[in-house]
């Protein structure tokens, strides 16, 4: 069975068609990915599987269950974490409660066990910041639990913001960009981790990216998105060698 | 001219270094035995040295007040505060160090509560005899209290949630009038609300049900902007906590039944100095739990970016709505205190200069910060009364020092910090 599936998604933004039938078919333990150039609609697929928008046409089925029209933080709790194209990290808190913060749906104290300090919390909190623990030595930011996180380098930002998605525990990962802005070393760190993650954990991954060596190396099956449309989908030889994807990227060649 | 300068700028780092060193391991433990001596001290000796120094009386509030009325007496102010209060309490500090320290470890390793219970404990014996000289020092003690509460509230909707609400003199109001009714129509025999129901004997006990039933009220009324804030953030959500300010007011101003505008008076004494103390201190427990909890928070991450607290699993809208409703409670429950303080409301109370103070105790003390809050509250309550003299003048005042923070401190004094009660009732031994 799939672990996510999607059937003709459609979007319109107002009269602007953003999405035009779009498919997937996630197995368990897949790395996907998403290519294609700026403006094709690539993070609002992301927004629409995560359900920051609604999809106009279309449904989409997580883990066997219909998820169109659920809030984000359900859909989330659902096993699907993401990272942000610009990291949305929060200005204010340090590393560590910013990876425990993504264990929020799995603490059943309640308000009133935040309000009077029960045994029960202090056990629950214990749990998240051993399971945030684990997840920061694994992306190696474990060092910096107590700083706030703009204080970090660029790179270290990054992986702190894929701990804090992966101490979800979820089913499928969705990494929107996750090389943006980095250097060649740290390009090469970052997809040495998340080879590691994937092998580690098992887990599924979605990544929208726009360095073709990346998703060249890393996914088995790539789509290329352009103008809201799949025009082609295959594995990474397959994609290279596709006229319609070079023409996407590189425009037609003029007849000479 | 530069060495000059120089030198004695660096003599005084030294000093200032001994200074710190001096008082490093001296733990709060040991603060508080000064203190406590100190106010002793001037139960038996606070006449003798007052005339000595040719005061009129002890001063009430560390002499400010005399200072400003008599500025021939600021001298003598200034050795009474030194001899009564800051000498006895160092020397009786950095003396019961040792000891202190020997007693905080073995409080601590029994048990953390018991620690607690021990340092409030001295904390109140102090207060209270430090207030127990005049009526007016108990009167402005329980009002800094009450200022703690309701800037702490307002703190986890201003700073905590990132929202500008200008409805807590709404609540305050609120929670006033509604434990102020049910305290008057059930135990005092009432002009307007008739005779008493049940015995006087049992006020007392009825009193925190009174509190709470006010708190309760409030949290229910802030449904009313906090719905609306769900869609809005930032200046509207501002327009509409005004709003809800104004209505309170409006609502109650034409309520026969409690007054209108001239007021409910004849509140039965409930709220002496260890209720209100209590309260407090229960507050601040309960909303420093509450803000160091993952749980809590969430409000932050909420604030910061809220798209991405929502894809990590945070229910946005049941945390601003948990957020909203417990400041509006603790609002609340303060008001009731401020009525029974008092012994008598009136919906003037509760308008924009309220709400001036309250803001400015926020963000004086700091966004984001327990500690802050509590700072912030007893300092601007201190100040406020002790320009009280200066009048008009002291609304010029306090503003430029809040604009004078705001250049220097963005964010408040002690901004962003979380409270570890830990951090201060532990022993300090130099390392």
């Amino acid at each position: 069975m799939s672990l996510l599936r999607i059937d003709n998604m459609t979007h319109y933004f107002g009269g602007l068609r953003a999405v035009h039938n779009y498919n997937l078919d996630i197995e368990p333990g897949q790395i996907r990915g998403l290519i294609g150039p700026n403006g094709a609609g690539k993070t609002t697929i992301f927004n629409l599987i995560t359900g920051i928008y609604t999809p106009t046409e279309g449904q989409i089925i997580l883990d066997g269950k219909n998820i169109v029209g659920l809030k984000p933080h359900e859909i989330a709790s659902m096993g699907l974490g993401r990272t942000f194209q610009n990291m949305q990290l929060w200005r204010h808190m340090t590393v560590l409660e910013q990876v425990k913060m993504a264990r929020y749906s799995k603490l059943n104290y309640g308000l009133v066990g935040a309000f009077l300090g029960t045994a029960k919390r202090n056990k629950e909190e214990e749990e998240a910041t051993e399971i945030a623990y684990k997840f920061m030595k694994m992306l190696g930011v474990d060092q910096f639990a107590d700083q706030i996180v703009l204080n970090l380098p660029y790179g270290a930002q990054r992986r702190v913001e894929m701990a804090r998605a992966l101490s979800m525990e979820p089913k499928i990962l969705f990494l929107d960009e996750p090389t943006a802005g980095m250097n060649p070393e740290e390009l090469v760190q970052i997809m040495r981790i998340i080879r590691q993650i994937h092998e580690k954990l098992g887990l599924a991954i979605f990544v929208i990216e726009h360095r073709m060596k990346v998703v060249m190396e890393l996914c088995e099956k790539i789509q290329t998105l352009v103008f809201g449309e799949v025009i082609a989908e295959g594995t990474p030889a397959e994609i290279q060698n596709n006229p319609q994807v070079i023409d996407a990227y590189l425009g037609k060649e003029a007849v000479a | 001219m530069e060495i000059k300068d120089n030198r004695p700028s660096q003599e005084k780092t030294r000093l200032k270094e001994r200074i710190q060193d001096w008082f490093s391991q001296v733990p709060l433990l040991s603060w508080l035995f000064g203190a406590l001596v100190a106010v002793v001290l001037e139960q038996f000796v606070g006449d003798q040295v007052s005339a000595a120094l040719g005061l009129p009386k002890i001063p009430a509030l560390f002499g400010f007040l005399i200072m400003l009325k008599k500025p021939l007496l600021v001298p003598s102010s200034i050795a009474y505060n030194f001899l009564i209060y800051i000498l006895p309490i160092c020397v009786i500090a950095r003396l019961s160090a040792a000891l202190a320290n020997w007693l905080a470890a073995r409080l601590l390793s029994s048990s953390m509560l018991l620690s607690v219970i021990v340092h409030l404990g001295l904390l109140y014996a102090a207060l209270y005899i430090w207030s127990s000289l005049s009526d007016y020092r108990v009167l402005i003690l329980k009002l800094a209290l009450i200022a703690v509460m309701v800037t702490l509230s307002l703190n986890v909707v201003n700073g905590y949630m990132g929202e500008f609400s200008c409805s807590h003199p709404g609540f305050m109001a609120l929670g006033a009038y509604v434990a102020s009714i049910f305290t008057v129509s059930l135990f005092v025999n009432h002009r307007l609300l008739g005779p008493a129901l049940l015995p006087a004997s049992w006020g007392p006990f009825m009193f925190p049900i009174a509190l709470i039933l006010g708190g309760v009220v409030s949290a229910i009324s802030a449904l009313l902007v906090a719905i609306p804030s769900f869609r809005t953030r930032g200046d509207y959500l501002a327009i509409i906590s005004l709003a809800f300010m104004f209505i309170v007011k409006s609502l109650i101003e034409n309520m026969e039944l409690v007054g209108g505008p001239r007021g409910l008076g004849g509140q039965p004494n409930y709220a002496n100095l260890h209720t209100v103390f209590l309260w407090t201190v229960v507050c601040v427990w309960i909303i420093n739990n509450f803000v160091r909890s993952t749980l809590g928070k969430a409000m932050s991450a909420v604030r910061d970016d809220e798209m991405a607290a929502d894809a990590m699993t945070v229910n946005t809208r049941r945390t601003k709505m948990a957020a909203f409703l417990f400041a509006a409670f603790w609002a609340g429950v303060a008001g009731g205190l401020f009525a029974h303080v008092l012994r008598y409301v009136n919906p003037g109370t509760f308008s924009i200069q309220k709400l001036a103070e309250v803001l400015a105790m926020v963000y004086f003390g700091g966004l984001n910060s327990v500690i802050g809050s509590i700072v912030g509250a007893l300092s601007i309550t201190l100040l406020s009364e002790a320009l009280r003299p200066l009048e008009i003048f002291k609304w010029i005042i306090i503003p430029l020092l809040l604009i004078l923070v705001m250049i220097f401190r963005p964010t408040g004094l002690i901004a962003f910090r979380e409270f570890d009660v830990m951090n201060f009732i532990k022993p300090k031994q130099k390392v």
